[in-house]
């Protein structure tokens, strides 16, 4: 695969997104969409299969698909499997296709794992966060460290050759040595795939109230810039491909091919409450409430709130600044061509100063952002 | 015409102007109550949001006075802020009286005394009005003192009122109509109308507010502007209500507007006389003094391409506030705009504010200053207001700098702190007046680039609001002048470049670093600013680039969140100026002259 230009490394085939809007518990950071009250699975699953019958023709195929959230391993290996055969029976799959699910460590046993297997998943990305006792408790995980361990071994031990974790570094109370001691434990396992996180905190959370309060301390620039840079070296001194601001893999074979799509303008498919979708200049994005998106569903109604055209100025923008979070970076000639909007001509001067001071480097044509740019990717794309 | 009253209130900075005018609004209940907002007349946001008038405002009220005669009363409502004073004598000029408002309690202040004489050179009616009775500290035996041993008018002949409380209106109106005298004026005479203010309607195009002396216009009329003999046809007339209010015509002694298709709005002069195009007026109206500007500063768009928009926005800006003054100019920093003057740094900000308000432009402002003269060694004489054309030590032979007479009144308490503001400004030749127990007035000659370096806050906030500042321009007189550059990452900004005194240039230019330091936002690689005097730098801060700015997330195909967050931002960042590879937002270019003390 030719990862140089943003365009080609999926082929613009569309990926499909289920989001699973359930949490046995809410963790006080998170701003994702999900209900814990479990009792409304069988009417949300009702509900996606009818939006599934509805979507069916929007998108010719998909060659990834990804079952996130929420905690989709609440749900029982059946209903995974029942989600995965509709799934193939309402549109067509390529293959190989990327089939990720998101499990937390405490959900999953041998069995569960080895249907999925079974179902098709080839993915696992398990929400690890952190090997240390202190940060899962101010996380508010419902699983331990040993959980983690534990589930890790038994994703290998049911065959998972592309395994993901995703770990949160700059959390309050956590040192730059506690930080790379979960990381290093977790490279100890030889995930295929690391996303690291900074903490972020989100509007709408409790997280964000305490910080107003002002009962937590912000981590200060400085800090966040080291942590990001370890993390980056860290990583590649395994080994691993820093490919975009978060995310890390063992080579650019495993990296996300959904994610990706999400960062190249690739067209996606998003199901369920919360999900977002994107075909050519259109961006539309379902209800982020489960009742909302259950009644409309009964009355066979597409559960969109609401929908965005993109101007052209808009899709530079993000075609720009999704560009720059990745190591696959902005080709130049492709990029005046597609905005009509020369970046060597217009901010020549700007851009030969950032590259003086290492943030970026132009290399046959394409625009890479450097370690240090990456870090500071939001401002290279306003320039 | 008998029955026809032109007034202004005139009066110091919030002594109640627009409270007053609000009361003989409602009393002659030209609004419905419901519909009324307190300083009703104060109608632009500007005005509102800081509480003062900015423009003069003029408004028909019709008056069934004690007499059982009906009057038309024609008030004009006035800025009291000294850099607003460009309003109030054209104002004058339609009037045959004033109200001269004095507050109970403050008493009488710079403004007072400067409007009284504005009023008196135009041969006005005074009627001195004592108001804010109503105030535990009113002192009205105090202010009557001042009214008869600082005005020299007749003490007994005021009338007290509370513009808050609605005490004393009707006295007011009543003395109106009987001390100030109706306009004369022929209306059979050949037509003359006095151009005191204009206006842009997006709708209706340039709307001409003048005072009739002579004659008559109706639409239909063709009238022709005196200076260039242009001439338009009269599409409507009529005087100002809340709105505009049209009627059939405009006779001698009336105030109103004209609307005429005038399609080239720079033949809108004011203080221009309309007259008829077929049956002239033999010889102008007397017109009004050109504004003197004092303090300069150019004008660019924060985009080059608003070039033509800023040119458009400016003239029609021009019609509605005749105090600004603008010529083409250029910078090497800041490319094609106008060199501006005004009559004060608040004129200047509202400028730069109803500019952007009202044309939607977004523009810099370059470092304000005053006019210098410089004598070269073959006896030239040049005035430079534009530091970037400071024309370099070797050639000159005498540097000269404008010095104003400024007159502080304020309660003696502050003076030895005053005294010492003014001597750290190479303040001269103080004199002090006692005015009455416990005020005094400060006389202090200083050099007016003194007085835009900040001082007006400063005198505010050492004499906590109960000074009143004023000055008068004086002569120029010699100066030791040097340049300070600024260089941002080893670019020189023309537009931030100062004329100071040589004494004062070090800690300027270190003071003019520090700010920039704070008004720049960190960017993405180091900035570096330099403050140079003859080219040998002397001060010099960087301002430490960012290094971490990019959230973690991006996930999930909720793209859209993100873009908004970078369109807010650049949206921001579309109203700095690019200098070079470093954006520099519009407050910074103002905020090298403000001082960082208290
Ligand atoms: N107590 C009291 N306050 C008053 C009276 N008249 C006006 N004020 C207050 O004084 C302040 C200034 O009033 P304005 O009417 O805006 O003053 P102004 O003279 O028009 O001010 P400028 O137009 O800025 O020169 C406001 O807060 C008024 O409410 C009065 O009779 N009594
Ligand atoms: S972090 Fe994951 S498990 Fe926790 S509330 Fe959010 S979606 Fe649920
Ligand atoms: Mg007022």
């Amino acid at each position: 695969m030719n990862l140089r230009t943003p365009d080609s490394c999926s082929g613009k085939v569309p990926g499909l997104y289920i989001h699973i809007p359930f949490c046995r518990t809410k963790c006080p950071y998170c701003a994702f969409y999900s209900e814990t009250d479990l009792s409304f699975i069988p009417d949300f699953l009702r509900a996606l299969f009818k939006e599934m019958d509805m979507a069916r023709n929007q998108f010719d195929r998909f060659d990834t698909v990804y079952i996130g959230g929420g905690t989709p391993s609440v749900f029982t290996s059946y209903q995974i499997e029942e989600i995965v055969k509709r799934i193939r029976h309402n549109f067509a799959l390529a293959s190989p296709a990327e089939i990720t699910l998101e499990a937390n460590p405490a959900d999953i046993n041998i069995s569960f794992l080895e249907r999925l297997r079974d179902t098709g998943v080839n993915r696992l990305n398990l929400g690890i966060q952190s090997f240390d006792r202190k940060t899962l408790i101010f996380l508010g995980r419902r699983h331990s460290s040993a959980q983690a361990v534990s589930a890790i071994e038994i994703s290998r031990k049911a065959g998972f050759t592309n395994l993901g974790f995703d770990l949160i570094y700059g959390v309050p109370g956590q040192d730059m040595k506690a930080w790379l001691d979960t990381l290093s434990r977790g490279v100890a396992f030889a995930p295929e795939h690391l996303s690291c996180y900074q903490l972020t905190v989100e509007a709408n959370t409790p997280l964000i109230t305490r910080y107003q309060k002002g009962e937590l301390p912000f981590l200060p620039e400085g800090l966040q810039y080291d942590f990001f840079i370890k993390t980056s070296e860290q990583l590649e001194d395994a080994r691993y491909t820093h490919y975009e601001v978060s995310n890390f893999s063992r080579g650019i074979k495993y990296a996300s091919r959904h994610n990706q799509k999400y960062w190249n303008h690739t067209p996606y498919l998003g199901l369920g409450p919360s999900a977002h979708s994107f075909s050519g200049n259109r961006r539309w994005w379902n209800h982020r409430n489960l009742e909302d998106y259950i009644n409309e569903l009964s009355l066979k109604n597409a559960p969109i709130q609401a929908a965005e055209t993109l101007s052209p100025k808009q899709l530079r923008l993000e075609a720009l600044f999704l560009a720059l979070r990745t190591s696959a970076g902005v080709h130049l000639k492709d990029f005046s061509e597609k905005f009509q909007y020369d970046l060597l001509l217009e901010k020549g001067e700007t851009l030969a100063r950032l590259q003086e001071e290492g943030h970026i480097t132009i290399r046959d044509g394409i625009l890479y952002p450097t370690r240090s740019g990456l870090a500071i990717a939001d401002s290279l794309a306003l320039i | 015409m008998e029955r026809i009253r032109n007034f202004s209130i005139i009066a110091h900075i919030d002594h109640g102007k627009s409270t007053l005018a609000d009361r003989l609004i409602q009393y002659t209940g030209m609004v419905e109550e419901r519909n009324f907002q307190d300083q009703i007349l104060d109608n632009m946001d500007i005005e509102r949001e800081r509480g003062i008038t900015i423009k003069s405002q003029a408004i028909t009220l019709p008056y069934r006075a004690q007499d059982g005669k009906d009057y038309i009363l024609n008030l004009i409502d006035t800025p009291g802020h000294v850099d607003f004073s460009y309003e109030v004598s054209r104002a004058l000029a339609s009037c045959e009286g004033v109200l001269l408002l004095i507050d109970a309690a403050q008493g009488v202040q710079a403004q007072t005394i400067a409007n009284l004489y504005l009023a008196m050179e135009n041969n006005l009616e005074i009627i001195p009005v004592i108001n804010k009775i109503d105030l535990p500290t009113a002192d009205i035996d105090r202010v009557m003192e001042q009214i008869d041993a600082e005005l020299g008018l007749d003490p007994y002949a005021h009338i007290k009122c509370s513009a808050k409380e609605g005490i004393g209106i009707e006295d007011i109106l009543e003395a109106i109509v009987q001390r100030i005298p109706p306009p004369q004026g022929n209306p059979e005479a050949p037509l003359a109308g006095l151009i005191f203010d204009a206006h842009y309607d997006s709708y209706r195009g340039t709307v001409i507010h003048c005072r009739q002396f002579d004659g008559m216009v109706q639409p239909g009329d063709i009238i022709r502007f005196f200076f260039n003999k242009a001439a338009y046809k009269v599409e409507e007339v009529g005087h100002f209500s809340l709105k505009r209010e049209k009627s059939d015509r405009l006779a001698a002694g009336e105030v109103g507007y004209i609307i005429a298709g005038v399609k080239t709005v720079s033949d809108v002069r004011i203080g221009d006389t309309i007259t008829l195009d077929h049956r002239p007026c033999a010889k102008p109206l007397p017109g009004f003094k050109e504004a003197k500007p004092v303090v300069f500063s150019s004008i660019y768009p924060i985009s080059s391409e608003d070039y033509e928009d800023l040119t458009v926005g400016l003239e029609k800006y021009k019609l509605n506030d005749a105090a600004l003054i603008y010529q083409k100019d250029s910078s090497v920093a800041l490319g094609q705009g106008f060199r501006c003057g005004f009559l004060g740094l608040l004129h200047l900000e509202i400028v730069q504010e109803r500019l952007e308000r009202e044309y939607d432009l977004s523009i810099i402002l370059s470092v304000p200053s005053v006019r210098y003269r410089f004598t070269f060694k073959d006896e030239q004489i040049l005035y430079i207001d534009n530091p970037a054309h400071y024309p370099g030590p070797v050639s000159i032979a005498r540097s000269e700098e404008p010095y104003i007479k400024a007159k502080m009144i304020m309660p003696e308490k502050y003076l030895g702190a005053v005294m010492k503001l003014c001597k750290d400004r190479r303040g001269l030749d103080s004199k002090i007046n006692y005015l009455g127990p416990g005020r005094i007035e400060l006389i202090f000659e200083m050099p007016l680039a003194e007085v835009i370096y900040d001082f007006y806050d400063r005198f505010k906030s050492l004499t906590q609001g109960y000074g009143s500042f004023d000055y008068e321009l004086g002569d120029y007189r010699e100066s030791n002048l040097v340049l300070i550059d600024i260089l941002v990452n080893g670019e020189k900004v023309d537009a931030l470049s100062q004329i100071v005194h040589r004494d004062h240039a070090r800690a300027r230019a270190l003071q003019a670093c520090e700010r920039l330091k704070e008004e720049i936002p960190r960017q993405v690689f180091k900035v570096a600013i330099q403050g140079a005097i003859g080219g040998e730098i002397i001060s010099r801060t960087t301002i430490s680039p960012f290094r971490k700015d990019v959230t973690a997330k991006c996930y999930g195909g909720d793209i859209t969140r993100k873009r908004k967050l970078l369109e807010k931002q650049k949206k921001g960042k579309k109203r700095m100026k690019m200098i070079g590879s470093v954006s520099i937002p519009q407050s910074a270019f103002l905020a090298v002259l403000k001082t960082d003390a208290d």
